[in-house]
This record gives structure tokens, C-alpha cells and sequence, in this order.
């Protein structure tokens, strides 16, 4: 952390479902080239954090910073301008698109992202399946297509909600090889995860959650150290 | 002879039931389009359909121009203002329930008809066929004019066009990804709200492209969208709310039966529409080709 200017600054992120009070200030930095992961219990407020920062949930205070741009008042249609990209936890992979029309649906938004040629190679079974509709895909694939058509679009920080949700091992191994091979092109990413042996494989920092509240941050490497209070959090 | 039928009025009015079934084809294409992507009933439709047919008769009566160049510009001068009222208006109510939008293009279509027939009067002005199309073809069963012939053939391919549109381009797919999930297309960084806008602007040019289609078939008067739509909402009821394949298709054969109803049957071809509407509503409510909700 002495980056100055992280990539995406958050503070005092508070975010409200109707009349309730979801997020209570969350405070986050997640800087260039970092994987940095929300660990909590179902229901504390991790995948309403993504939200409100991506802009999806519209009633939200505090504020968030972008690449040193304030995103607060940008319409939601404008940010992924800005270089956010985000991977929904139910996938949102379109039916009456195919696997081809999915991958090309977001607009790309700056240089630098994967050509399609690319995403192919990091993901055979899209290519053989690119004429089928979307959601005739396995749920594993259908994962892999809502992470590969956000990397064509050249967005530089990548907001990654429950990646391994009801997968196979198998699948949820490829899927961190995937993010490992992104982490190395230099992909900034935001994860939400509850599975914490696969986070902890990626993830360079920690953020735990409870309540709507950050209570808890530390490094990868300090991550043996901390078992013991993670176990008490996450309540595994 | 069929059934004691002659088959010169049998084949007539199976020409007036595939033009009948023409326009109720395009209109419903685009009521179907409209609320497959905003959830709104455009109640308006027949006031669009009928600002096209006004909008050719007033080009050339105020304009001197002629029915080709009024065909493109109708549809686009009925498209615009739809797109306008859309802007301005429609799209403050989608936070709503689906109802207010109904409402709202129910009382849109009830002031731009009224205003017409302040101006207009109730009596239709009549619209000459162009005389390209002037005439018809003896085909030795039956008289052919060349302009109906070419009413058909121009619904089959607006409604083709339509279909590649959606289907086939690029644009097509993002109108139906934001069908299913418009927030998510959004936080994708495409203008959902301007895609909505579009789309109104689409469907009611659809609808003054019928219109001015129509225009030299009927008589050019402010209720003759009133006067369609009814049946136009009962072709899309059973095609299917949404469906756009469903809504072609069911207009052209609906078009179809109403003819034939009117050979076999005259007391009852007004209503037969109507009575395949209400069978379908108990046996199947998400229409023919609809998905089960």
C-alpha cells in the first residue's frame, strides 16, 4: 500500500435496499494490479457492496472514486465507460442471445482488452458452443462466458461476485487458473467469495464484512496469523 | 364451387382477409416490440396508426408530395413525435406500475383523435393510389388490384425486416438483452433509457407506416385507428403478449379466418376474432406462441 492513489477508493459507502439500511460505510482501497477479496457470511452486505460500487443500487451515499474520477453521480450506463466491469452473481448470461452474441453484448470500452481470437484459446468449450443459445450452457461455462465478455472490453478493474457458486471442484479450479492468468496480465479485480480456500489462493488482500461494515483487513501473507478470528467471522 | 360458394367470392375474401391481416400483422409487430421491451400497452397505437395515414395526406395536400417519398417520411415524422412523447413523457412512468403506462397511451390516443377530428372532422378524405399501382390484374378467378397486391407484399417485408433487425444485428441483440435484464445491460455501459426511446419510436413508426399503407385502401379519418386497434390488441392477446413472431403470424392468419368467416358465415366474421381471443385466453392465457409465465 504505497500506491498513493489507489485505483478504486471507497468511503463511508452506506447503501440502502427501499427502506433498508444495507451497507453502514464501507471503506475500501483496491489498488492496480491487486485481487482483493470481501469475505463474510451470506447476507452481510458483500454482493450490495459490488452493487453500490458498480452504481446498480442508486440509493447510496459516501463515496466512490475511480481511476481518481468520482463515479457517484454517473448514470449506470456511463460507468462501465469509465473501465469497471462487473460479473453478476447470477451470471446473467442472455437466453435469446448466443454464446457468440452474449460474448460480444458489453461494449469495449478502452484498449488493451482481449481480442475474441484470445478469449477463445483461454476458453475452448465457448468457442464449440459459440452458436448455442446462452443458457443452454453448463453452469460452469456460463461463468466462464460472464467473465470472458467483460476481458474483451478492456475494463480495468473487474467486479467479481461469487465466481464459484454451486460449481464443481474441477470447474472451480479452472476458474482460479483463469483469474491467476488474468492477475498476471495485470487485472485489477474485486471478489466476492464464500469459498475461502479458492479466495485464498487468489487474493493478494483481505476485507472481511459483517453487519454492512468492514471489520477486518489484512495481507495475503498475513493470512495463517489469522485464522483463528476468520474462523469466528465467516462462521466455518 | 365450394360448399355452394362461388369461388370468385371465396378468393375475394380471402384477398380482403390476407390485407385485413396485413396491417393487423404490422401492428401488432409493433405493439409486440413496444411491450416486449417497455412493459407498456401502447393504447396509443391506433392514433399512431392513423397520424401516418394523416401525415401522407397531409404532405401532399399541404406539400404537393407524393405517396413514395411520403411512405419513408411518415413513418419517420409519426416515429419522431412517438420518440418525443416518449422522452418527455412515457419514460416518467416506468417507475410505476405497468398500469399508468396504459393508461397514460390510452389517454395520449383519446387527445391526438380528438384534435383530428377538431381539424378534420369525422368523414374520411379520400387518398388516391399512386398510379404506379393504379389498376390490377385479370387472373381469370378474380380481379387483382395492383395496389392491394402491393400492400401484401410491403407487410411481408416489413415484417421480414423487423424480424432480421431483432434477430440478426447487432442492435437486435442488445433490444433483447434489455428485454430480459435491462439493469444488467446497462451496468454494461449501453444507453438503456436511449434504447427505450428507440424502441417506442420503432413501434409507433411501424404503425404510421401501416397507416399511410393504408391511407388509399381505406379513407384517411381520425377514427380509423380506433376503429382497428381493438381487433389488433385480440391478434396480439393470442399471438401471445411479447411474442413478435406470435403477432405476425397470428395477424396474417386471423386476417385469414376473419375472411373466410365472412364467406361461410357473414353474421359472424365481426366478432370471430374475438371469440378465438376468449377460446385461447381459457386455454392457453400466455397466448399461442407466449411463453407460459
Amino acid at each position: 500500500m504505497t500506491d498513493p492513489t489507489p485505483l478504486l477508493r471507497v468511503r463511508e459507502l452506506n447503501a440502502w435496499y427501499g427502506e433498508g439500511h444495507a451497507l453502514h460505510g464501507i471503506d475500501l482501497d483496491v489498488h492496480e494490479g491487486e485481487t482483493v477479496t470481501l469475505l463474510g457470511r451470506n447476507g452481510v452486505g458483500k454482493t450490495t457492496t459490488l452493487r453500490a460500487i458498480m452504481g446498480i443500487i442508486r440509493k447510496r451515499t459516501g463515496s466512490v472514486s475511480f481511476a481518481g474520477r468520482n463515479m457517484m453521480q454517473v448514470p449506470l450506463h456511463r460507468t462501465a465507460h469509465a473501465g469497471m466491469g462487473f460479473v453478476p452473481e447470477e451470471r446473467g448470461i442472455f437466453a435469446s442471445l448466443s454464446v457468440d452474441e452474449n460474448l460480444h453484448l458489453p461494449p469495449v470500452v478502452a484498449k488493451g482488452g482481449m481480442s475474441v481470437k484470445e478469449i477463445y484459446r483461454l476458453f475452448p468449450n465457448l468457442e464449440e458452443r459459440r452458436h448455442s443459445p446462452g443458457t443452454k450452457l453448463s453452469g460452469g461455462e456460463q461463468q466462464m462466458l460472464a467473465i470472458a465478455r467483460i476481458l474483451r472490453t478492456g475494463a480495468r478493474l473487474l467486479l467479481l461476485d461469487e465466481p464459484t457458486e454451486g460449481l464443481a471442484p474441477v470447474i472451480v479450479q479452472r476458474i482460479g487458473e483463469v483469474l491467476v492468468t488474468l492477475k498476471k496480465r495485470g487485472m485489477t479485480i474485486l471478489l466476492v467469495e464464500q469459498n475461502f480456500r479458492f479466495a485464498s489462493k487468489v487474493a493478494d488482500r483481505f476485507y472481511v464484512i459483517d453487519h454492512g461494515r468492514v471489520i477486518d483487513d489484512f495481507d495475503a501473507g498475513q493470512l495463517p496469523d489469522r485464522m483463528g478470528r476468520l474462523h469466528e467471522a465467516l462462521g466455518v | 364451387m365450394i360448399f355452394d360458394i362461388p369461388i370468385q367470392a371465396f378468393l375475394g375474401q380471402l384477398l380482403i382477409g390476407l390485407i385485413n391481416g396485413s396491417f393487423y400483422a404490422m401492428l401488432s409487430l409493433g405493439l409486440a416490440i413496444i411491450f416486449g421491451l417497455l412493459r407498456v400497452i401502447n393504447f396509443a397505437h391506433g392514433a399512431q396508426y392513423m397520424m401516418g395515414a394523416f401525415a401522407g395526406y397531409l404532405l401532399l395536400a399541404t406539400f404537393g408530395i407524393g405517396y413514395w417519398p411520403a411512405l419513408i417520411l411518415a413513418p419517420l415524422i409519426v416515429g419522431l413525435a412517438s420518440a418525443v412523447i416518449e422522452r418527455l413523457m412515457l419514460s416518467r412512468l416506468y417507475n410505476l406500475d405497468h398500469l399508468y403506462g396504459l393508461l397514460f397511451t390510452f389517454g395520449l390516443a383519446l387527445v391526438i383523435e380528438g384534435t383530428f377530428r377538431y381539424y378534420y372532422g369525422s368523414s374520411g378524405q379520400p387518398y388516391a393510389v399512386p398510379s404506379a399501382l393504379a389498376g390490377g390484374y385479370n387472373l381469370g378467378f378474380m380481379f387483382l388490384p395492383k395496389y392491394r397486391g402491393w400492400v401484401v407484399l410491403a407487410s411481408l417485408l416489413v415484417c421480414l425486416g423487423t424480424w432480421l433487425l431483432i434477430e440478426k444485428t447487432k442492435l437486435g441483440s442488445y433490444l433483447r438483452a434489455a428485454t430480459e435484464n435491462p439493469t444488467l445491460v446497462r451496468a454494461f455501459g449501453i444507453n438503456v433509457p436511449l434504447l427505450l426511446t428507440f424502441t417506442y419510436g420503432l413501434g409507433a413508426g411501424l404503425a404510421g407506416l401501416a397507416g399511410i399503407l393504408a391511407a388509399p385502401v381505406y379513407q384517411v379519418s381520425p377514427l380509423m385507428g380506433s376503429n382497428l386497434i381493438i381487433v389488433v390488441f385480440a391478434v396480439v392477446v393470442v399471438g401471445g403478449m411479447g411474442s413478435i413472431l406470435g403477432a405476425v403470424i397470428t395477424g396474417y392468419l386471423l386476417g385469414l379466418l376473419e375472411g373466410l368467416t365472412k364467406v361461410f358465415y357473414p353474421e359472424a366474421s365481426n366478432i370471430v376474432i374475438f371469440v378465438v381471443m376468449a377460446i385461447v385466453l381459457l386455454i392457453r392465457p400466455a397466448g399461442l406462441m407466449g411463453k407460459e409465465a
